[in-house]
């Protein structure tokens, strides 16, 4: 709501001298947030000038201009000649004057310059240089406007430019502050200052009957009638053609309303002075009276834009005997407008269900001051007031007469008394108001208050349907007295149980892998349902995905089920600012619905109380699950060149490494073996699973990617990943782990070197190996893998260092030989392995 | 080495004297090596003439004995210090030969880095449950229940329109994106004991178009705490102290009135800046208020025994100030230059 200062000062004191930023100051402290401050950003000489004479001299690109001797005043250097483009004055009309020095909005400054072979002493101005609108039909006669000043007078001050207004942000519980009575009110809480009620400023009780309204709404929504108030009035005799008032004209430009015809620049004032919207019809263009009703099925009406709209049932409509001429409380008909040769007005202050209204604005994408209004509530008791002002303003300036036509309907019911116990508001806000404290400020804002034993009952005036329970009362009196009064209490919580186990597993995960050398980044969940597929599983050409209804990108509108399509995309995003080298990583929810399961919940429960478990159940079981995954990429170096050493290419093993690092960081082993994907290299993937008592249970996997699929992806050849479903790999891991006692024997070391054929993974010789040669072998590692003569065709040679210990004894060479052999034999009987002397 | 020396005092001095002019010639352990073979080994002059002792007359072994042995002692005991020299000056070569320049070692592996909004979302959490308060989470992806409905946003209100909000699709599945971390309010009265005392960071949507200033996907970090008597000074307290906590001991918050539909009061958090570029200003930071008495009601907490207050902040936002950072597409582009200009440590 931008507040021009001048318009505000006239139904509330302003503190003297008061900037724009002391009015924002006080409307901060009652919860009116600072927005802007508006200007016309014209500072002078620009003054009243009579025009002399001129003569017209046609140029060679086609235009004439008027050479004019222009009269602005002895004390402004008398008679000035100045150049002018346009032709819509005479001798003796009365202009305004940009003298040298002077500055109008752009920054445009003004200075003597020599144009059309003339020295032109000065800019005779148009409105919309002016910045009063933007009438492009030539230069602003003063006269036109109703104004005669004397030559020489300070346009600016005449015109209102020196007006400012502020700009506050209205919060959509309190629709009153969205006019300048509201706004009024709110600072005078905030200052003390007088507050003088616009709406008691004119009379509201002439008479005003006969005209025919009905309000006959058959399909209220939410049990709510579409309009509870309806005051109509006819003015007869307006002349619309009339110049609307330049102070009216520069209060609506700040106010950010430009102004279009006498009539309608009346009802957006009255809109912004009192809150009320306003629509003026043209009285002839009716026929018969008004019916208030909802649409039906497939009409129409031509809105004032110009575009004919298909209504909805629920679309509340102002009818006449033709059918509908205006969207009620949205936008008027094309049919009924006022225009230059109207007469008979008949004037409409209605008051509509806010959410009617917000629906159907929304539905038409029509959102216009009215319904700005309408949809956060306008109070149902200045109707009458709003109107009256408007027939006082048409007779005022457009010459208009009231007539005692008219109709007033009303059925708004009054605000509900609420209770407010002694002691509630100091318990809430935690200040010790006092009840005088207390009834005060509840009176102030326009409450009634009756004092009753142990409680005052509040009635909240017609303009606050947001006072609706006791809090709401209480938030007044901590507002209107301050919000700087409420202390500081730091409250005591009883004993927490710190983070759990999860949460920091989730941390040390995270730190885990960045002190692995890998880099965290985040990235947006919204993907392709290519991008989802590419990383679904082998079997399925479509991964069953959330679809968003309103993407942002329509191209996007999948949840990913997978970090992956984030990590290219950064990495991607990485390589095209130079940076090469990337070990990159995401923990981060994915969206993974079961195919085929209908998630969500049609009917939702009524949130007035909790509602039964079986609904939160059913609530919940419609929510896809939301696995936390960690995702990472390798591609690069591991290790640029340097000095005496070449660079290290990243590839599978940085993938392998940092999986392992991860699940040793949420207390899980992982282990691997061979596996495939479609989307990576078929002899470098490795499936990741964790070893459990039934067996191995796959939590992710890693691999290059498929060296295509990385050019197409416009990535180097080698591209490592690695995902995991970090809440699996965490359910995987002991909750607590029985650790043996250490054994300080001395250890035996053995190589075991095993020939078998090429294709057997050597992690599965190696787990051969480890159960058969059983407790005594504390530690194996492959420590060689021979391919060459003397071995056969297709086979391998692999060589483990074993290293043996026994809990109780120093272990013998013979027993070590023998749990070797125990492990060889394991191998032989899996692979038909042999050892190699 | 056939012809046996003769064995007289001259003979043995002359013995003595070349291993003792050999040794001190030798520079390193190489020819140290050599002279020990040639002076001091088992065919050495030296060891020849003491064999001859065997014959000579036992009247005379004594003298030539001491003659012999003593020359064989000062052979030796050269030796040893010489030896030792040399194995000193070596070993000291060889740490000189090992000199690298630091400054230019090969050093394998990388550097990582954290996130900074996920590091801020540990440190804040870190505040609070430092006061016993717990971590509570929600699901992203969430029923309209949760997300709008129980914090008393009417079926009407415009943030449950499609400009602001990602509805799944079929809009009539309810589900939402969550618009902010307050669904986890609800979820944690419901399933927590009471009091509770929770706060929960995490990601939320909107449906704002990605640019320097606006992000479809931020984080937030709530702030509830539900008992008996609290008011809002222990709004303020909480928050004065977790201000102080992030921002250092000077910190200075503002509440000023505001509308939710979740809180009654509510309040407008503002955060003094100090170092502010263009000058000290209020910063908005976040809202607050009392818990509604309908959040309550439909989270089944009856609010005349029970009252709470609730805060919210953008973490994006916290880090853009107290960070000094201008374009919010950082937080999600993935350039890695910006996690490592935070590192771990945020």
């Amino acid at each position: 709501m931008r507040v021009p200062l001048s318009w505000l000062a006239e139904y509330v004191d302003l503190a003297p001298g008061s900037t724009p930023g002391d009015v924002h100051a006080a409307l901060v402290k009652v919860g009116l947030e600072e927005e802007a401050v508006h200007r016309f950003d014209v500072t002078g000489p620009v003054v009243v000038g009579r025009v002399l004479e001129f003569v017209e001299e046609p140029q060679t690109n086609g235009k004439t201009i008027r050479w004019c001797q222009v009269d602005v005043g002895a004390e402004n250097g008398g008679v000035r000649g100045i150049v002018c483009g346009a032709h819509n004055f005479q001798p003796d009309d009365k202009v305004v004057v940009t003298l040298p020095g002077a500055v109008l909005p752009g920054p445009f400054p003004i200075s003597a310059r020599k144009t059309y072979g003339h020295l032109s002493d000065g800019m005779i101005a148009s409105a919309r240089e002016l910045g009063l609108g933007d009438d492009h039909a030539g230069i602003l006669v003063l006269q036109r406007l109703g104004l005669d000043p004397e030559v020489g007078t300070d346009a600016i001050r005449l015109l209102g430019l020196d007006d400012t207004a502020v700009e506050v942000n209205v919060t959509p519980d309190r629709g009153y502050a969205f006019s300048i009575r509201g706004i009024a009110r709110e600072y005078s809480h905030a200052t003390g200052a007088e507050f003088r009620d616009p709406a008691d400023q004119v009379a509201t009780d002439a008479p005003a009957e006969g005209f025919p309204v009905e309000i006959a709404d058959r399909a209220p929504i939410r049990g709510k009638a579409g309009a509870s108030v309806f005051v109509a009035r006819v003015v007869e005799g307006i002349d619309p053609t009339r110049p609307t008032p330049a102070w009216m004209i520069a209060r609506l430009k700040l106010a950010g309303i430009r102004s279009i015809s006498l009539p309608v620049d009346i009802t957006n004032y009255v809109m912004l002075e009192l809150g009320q919207p306003i629509h003026g019809y043209d009285l002839d263009k009716l026929s018969g009276g008004i019916t208030v009703r909802r649409a039906q099925p497939g009409e129409t009406l031509r809105t004032l834009d110009g575009v004919t709209r298909t209504l909805d049932p629920e679309d509340l409509l102002i009818t006449d005997d033709s059918g509908p001429i205006g969207l009620a409380g949205v936008m008027g008909g094309a049919a009924t407008e006022i225009s230059d040769t109207t007469t008979r007005v008949l004037i409409e202050a209605a008051n509509f269900d806010p959410v009617s209204i917000a629906r159907t604005a929304r539905r038409h994408k029509l959102p216009s001051e009215a319904s700005r209004r309408y949809e956060r509530g306008v109070d149902p008791e200045v109707a009458e007031a709003a109107a009256a002002r408007v027939v006082q303003l048409l007779e005022q300036l457009a010459g208009g007469r009231a007539t005692p036509l008219g109709a007033r309907l009303h059925a708004a019911s009054a605000p509900a008394p609420i209770t407010l116990p002694d002691g509630f508001v100091a318990g809430l806000i935690g200040v010790e108001y006092t009840g005088d404290e207390v009834e005060k400020v509840l009176r102030e804002i326009g409450t009634e208050v009756e004092r009753t034993e142990g409680a005052l009952v509040v009635t909240p005036p017609s303009w606050r349907p947001d006072l609706t329970d006791k809090a709401t009362l209480a938030e007044e009196v901590a507002r209107i007295s301050g919000y700087e009064r409420i202390p500081s209490v730091l409250p005591v919580a009883p004993p927490g149980r710190g983070l759990t186990r999860q949460q920091q597993l989730w941390r040390q995960a995270a730190t885990a892998l960045a002190a692995a050398g890998l880099t965290e980044v985040l990235s947006t969940p919204f993907v392709t349902a290519a991008q989802n597929d590419a990383w679904g599983a082998a079997d399925q050409a479509s991964v069953p995905a959330v679809k968003l209804a309103n993407a942002l990108d329509a191209s996007t509108p999948f949840l990913r089920t997978t970090l992956l399509p984030g990590l290219i995309e950064a990495a991607h995003r990485n390589l095209s600012r130079g940076l090469t080298d990337l070990a990159l990583f995401e923990l981060g929810v994915v969206f993974r619905p079961d195919g085929g399961v209908r998630y969500g919940t049609e009917l939702l429960p009524a949130a007035t109380a909790r509602p039964d478990d079986a609904a939160l159940a059913s609530l919940n079981a419609g929510i896809p699950p939301q696995p936390r995954h960690a995702g990472a990429l390798f591609l690069g170096d591991r290790t640029p060149k340097q000095p005496g050493r070449a660079a290290e290419p990243s590839g599978l093993a940085d993938a392998l490494a940092a999986a392992r690092t991860l699940a040793r960081a949420v207390g899980a082993e992982l282990s691997w073996r061979q596996g495939t994907h479609k989307s990576l290299h078929p002899g470098r993937t490795a499936e990741l699973f964790v070893d459990t008592a039934d067996g191995p249970v796959v939590v992710g996997l890693a691999g290059e990617l498929l060296p295509a699929l990385a050019a197409e992806l416009d990535l180097p050849r080698v591209v490592a990943v690695f995902e995991l479903d970090l809440d699996a790999l965490m359910a995987l891991a002991p909750s607590r782990l029985d650790i043996a006692p250490i054994s300080s024997y001395p250890a035996a070391t053995q190589d075991l070197s095993l020939v078998v054929p090429v294709d057997v993974p050597a992690g599965e010789v190696l787990r051969a190996v480890t159960a058969g040669a059983g407790e005594l072998l504390e530690h194996a590692d492959l420590v060689d893998d021979y391919r060459g003569p003397g071995l056969g065709e297709g086979r391998k040679s692999l060589t483990f260092a074993l290293r043996f210990r026994a809990d109780d004894r120093t272990l013998t060479a013979a027993e070590a030989t023998e749990a070797k052999l125990a492990g060889a034999a394991r191998a032989a009987e899996a692979f038909g392995a042999t050892v190699r002397e | 080495m056939s012809d046996t020396p003769e064995l007289n005092e001259e003979s043995v001095r002359a013995a003595a004297d070349a291993a003792l002019a050999a040794i001190a010639a030798a520079d390193d352990s190489a020819a140290l090596k050599a002279v020990r073979a040639e002076h001091l080994g088992e065919h050495s002059l030296l060891a020849r003439l003491n064999a001859q002792l065997r014959n000579v007359p036992s009247d005379q072994k004594a003298v030539y004995g001491k003659l012999v042995g003593g020359a064989r002692g000062r052979v030796n005991q050269a030796f040893a210090a010489k030896e030792q020299e040399i194995s000193e000056a070596e070993a000291a070569a060889q740490l000189r030969a090992e000199t690298l320049d630091v400054t230019a070692i090969p050093v394998p592996g990388r550097v990582g880095a954290r996130h900074p909004l996920t590091l801020i979302q540990e440190r804040v959490a870190d505040v609070f449950v430092g006061m016993g308060w717990e971590v509570a989470e929600g699901p992203e992806l969430e029923s309209e229940w949760f997300n709008f409905d129980a914090l008393n946003f009417d079926e009407d209100h415009p943030a449950r329109a499609m400009q602001d909000t990602f509805f799944v699709d079929p809009v009539g599945s309810h589900l939402v994106l969550r618009t902010h971390t307050s669904p986890v309010q609800v979820r944690s009265l419901l399933e927590r004991e009471l009091p509770v005392y929770v706060v929960a960071p995490g990601r939320v949507y909107r449906t704002d178009e990605l640019d320097a200033t606006h992000l479809p996907v931020f984080s937030q970090i709530e702030g509830l705490a539900v008992d008996k008597g609290l008011t809002m000074a222990h709004l303020r307290g909480t928050l004065e102290h977790f201000a102080r906590v992030m921002f250092g001991s000077e910190a200075k918050i503002r509440l000023r009135p505001n509308y939710f539909p979740f809180t009654e009061p509510s309040a407008e958090l503002d955060i003094w800046h100090p170092a502010a570029k263009g000058g000290p200003r209020w910063i908005e930071w976040g809202g607050c208020g009392m818990v509604n008495a309908n959040v309550l009601r439909a989270t089944g907490v009856d609010p005349e025994v029970y009252s709470g207050f609730a805060f919210g902040m953008g973490l994006e936002r916290t880090l853009q100030f107290r960070n000094d950072l201008s374009d919010m597409r950082d937080f999600l582009e993935g350039d890695i230059r910006f996690s490592q200009a935070f590192g771990m440590v945020v």
